[in-house]
């Protein structure tokens, strides 16, 4: 099982970086939402006894990153008319190398980590801590309103690979509503950058500097 | 009773989403706070009324915090309807919904005693106060409203990294792992250390974020600028001191574990860098709210700093949670009043405030003193009491930095309100045709009368439970 675990997660990896290294942001929100899909799979590949709840919210969670999040997020693109992440704050090669680099620290710094012992051996771990830092470098160096949504999406994906270390005890509910939660904040968020956009006539969030001291 | 508390302001946003009429839709408002104020008066006066539901119960903490969140929100439910007639062409069902949502998302995170439920609750009050933050429709606003939302849902996303970091610190010890707070403080000494301080440095991060600590503030003055003064107040008094209690959650049960002298050492440096931040923003500033924006920090950093200390500072700290709360309503509301008087919010236009709104001008000044600390109002007693704790537990240097502290806030603080009260209005000023009514400063002045009670006699009831809240964020179950 653990091999499979492993594949699912060096996908993600490559996932990370492949977000980091388009300026599409079309391609990004695929990207990102591949990640969610594949994320939601893995309950079925470590938990051996799944419950009927526990289907259900793993079936959730895939039908809204996979599905739900990226349509919302496509459409808000179309109605911006825009396409690329213009001059982020630091190119795209250089983005990418940070991006691996995080990733190399996160591989190293897991190891060193203390693991319960039916962890050991798995890339959860650092999988986890290299998303979190991945969905930290997007919304740090991207200025589109949007692409700083998919950001904390992928920030979000870290944060739950890191839940599936928890999945045997974690109560359902707190998961669901996790999901909940996510599903309505990316609505929100996207309803804000709709409004950004008219209001400004640019997803720009440099335009968004008329607050300061 | 307790699923009431959360149930029935819920109910009542959904009548308001329901209500056609702009003009009767606000009184909806009050009728959802004095509910609550109804219903947490006997949940508290009646402590066997109790649903006996592990996951939501009303603990010694939630008695300090819910019943001042209650007093807040009615006396600023009053004051949003006096708002929303003033401004009666602009359709405020969001508005209502959205406060009256906010009310019961509140009482949940109170309520709730477990911390992934906590948690949830925490990010449902970001999701639902950011429409009440863009009310206005300003370019301004929005631009607020996306900083609040952003930096909130980040904050908040590092907290469940924190949750989750601490349910496995008691996984790696072999220990079924929980995030039921009563089953993680019998557990706590037997928790993984090493998880156990990563997991508290996210949920600081994380809750303080949503509280406003320096340097995750920068929404905050950008927040509070923009939105309605209601909306503010309910802010700097119900938000902050929500996540201040997810934070004193964390902090019991980490003190629990034995680990007080890691996380007192982290929370004096967060009190006093939101402090000292503050201080520097305050002095020289010229919007009369993102001032006011400051003065939350500084007092989420006092909080931190009580809390840091701990032993004999923690009575102060408690207590200090809702006299703030308080004082923050009075000056949040009336320097909506001045705001709206003025139609701006920077010094260099308004002046002469106390001529032009006789009661709101006075409340501000008030209000001023009352925050920073100057006898003989609430403030006074919980900042000394901190002070007090912090030489009763030797620490002399922290005692000393933190009075210096509020004196530089003071001086920051005192020169932008006398601008603001003081002397005639220039003459290039166009007065709004806002005159000051009942429902506008009456809350106010019974908000103030709340702050000055509180300075001069602390009802023997609060005492009480302050005291149980105390021996209970020292003890373990």
């Amino acid at each position: 099982m653990d091999n499979y675990l492993n594949g699912i997660l060096v996908i993600v990896l490559v996932l990370n970086l492949l977000s980091l290294g388009t300026s599409r942001i079309n391609t990004i929100i695929k990207a990102v939402s591949a990640q969610g899909a594949l994320l939601g799979i893995i309950p079925f590949v470590v938990h051996q006894h799944l419950t009927l709840p526990a289907v259900l919210v793993a079936v959730m969670a895939i039908a809204l990153k996979g599905i739900v999040i990226p349509l919302i997020m496509v459409h808000a693109l179309r109605e911006a008319q825009i396409k690329r992440e213009i001059e982020p704050m630091i190119g795209l090669l250089p983005s990418i190398i940070l991006g691996a680099v995080a990733t190399a620290f996160s591989l190293l710094f897991a190891s060193q980590l203390p693991l319960a012992s039916q962890h050991v051996g798995k890339l959860l771990v650092p999988t986890s801590i290299a998303t979190v830092f991945t969905g930290f470098i997007i919304l740090i160096t991207r200025y589109k309103a949007l692409t700083q949504v998919v950001g904390y999406l992928v920030l979000e994906n870290g944060i739950y690979i890191f839940g599936m270390l928890l999945i045997e005890s974690m109560p359902l509910i707190v998961e669901l509503g996790a999901l909940l939660d996510l599903f309505v904040g990316i609505f929100v968020i996207c309803i804000i950058t709709n409004h950004i956009n008219q209001a400004f006539s640019s997803m720009d969030t440099r335009r968004l500097v008329t607050l300061k001291e | 009773m307790e699923f009431a508390l959360i149930a029935v302001p819920l109910f009542v946003a959904a009548v308001a989403a329901s209500i056609p009429s702009n003009r009767t839709r606000p009184w909806l408002l009050p009728l959802a706070a004095v509910a609550h104020l109804s219903l947490t008066a006997l949940l508290l006066m009646h402590p066997e009324m109790t649903a006996g539901s592990p996951w939501l119960k009303l603990d010694p903490l939630g008695r300090i915090i819910l019943p001042m969140i209650s007093v807040l929100f009615l006396l600023c439910s009053f004051y949003a309807v006096g708002v929303l007639h003033y401004r009666d062409t602009q359709l405020n069902r969001v508005f209502c919904v959205c406060l009256t949502g906010f009310l019961s998302v509140m009482s949940l995170v109170v309520l709730s005693q477990h911390l992934g439920l906590m948690w949830v609750a925490i990010e449902t009050t970001t999701l639902v106060t950011a429409p009440l933050v863009y009310f206005n429709r300003t370019p301004q606003s929005i631009e607020a409203t996306w900083k609040y939302l952003l930096i909130g849902s980040v904050g908040i996303a590092l907290a469940l990294l924190g949750t989750f970091f601490l349910a496995y610190s008691s996984l790696h010890q072999g220990i079924e792992p929980t995030l039921a707070i009563d089953d993680l403080l019998l557990n706590a000494p037997r928790l993984s250390k090493s998880w156990l301080h990563a997991a508290f440095v996210l949920l600081l991060v994380g809750y303080g974020t949503k509280m406003g600590l320096a340097p995750m503030h920068t929404w905050k003055p950008d927040a509070y600028g923009e939105a309605p003064g209601v909306v503010g107040a309910i802010f700097s008094g119900g938000v902050t001191s929500c996540a201040f209690l997810a934070l004193l959650r964390v902090y019991h049960i980490c003190e629990a574990a034995g680990e007080g002298a890691y996380i007192s050492r982290l929370l004096l440096l967060m009190g006093f860098l939101s402090m000292t931040v503050a201080g520097l923003f305050m002095v020289g500033q010229r919007d009369f709210k993102r001032m006011l924006a400051y003065s939350s920090v500084e007092h989420m950093g006092i909080l931190a700093i009580g809390l840091g200390i701990g032993g004999p500072a923690l009575f102060g700290t408690l207590l200090h949670v809702v006299t703030n709360g308080l004082t923050k309503g009075v000056l949040f509301l009336s320097a909506g009043n001045i705001h709206r008087a003025y139609a701006s919010k920077s010094i260099d236009q308004v002046h002469g405030a106390m001529r032009r709104l006789p009661f709101s001008g006075a409340l501000f000044l008030a209000g001023f003193l009352a925050i920073t600390g100057s006898p003989p109002f609430g403030p006074f007693i919980s900042e000394f009491s901190i002070l007090n704790g912090a030489f009763d537990a030797g620490r002399f240097a922290t005692g000393g930095f933190f009075l210096l502290l509020l004196l530089v806030v003071f001086i920051g603080m005192g020169s932008t309100v006398l601008q603001v009260v003081q002397g005639r209005a220039s003459t290039a000023v166009n007065f709004t045709p806002y005159r000051e009514d009942i429902l506008t400063t009456m809350p106010v002045v019974l908000l103030m009368a709340c702050v000055l009670v509180l300075g001069l006699y602390i009802p023997s009831p609060l005492i009480a439970a302050l005291n149980d809240a105390v021996h209970f964020l020292k003890g373990r179950p």
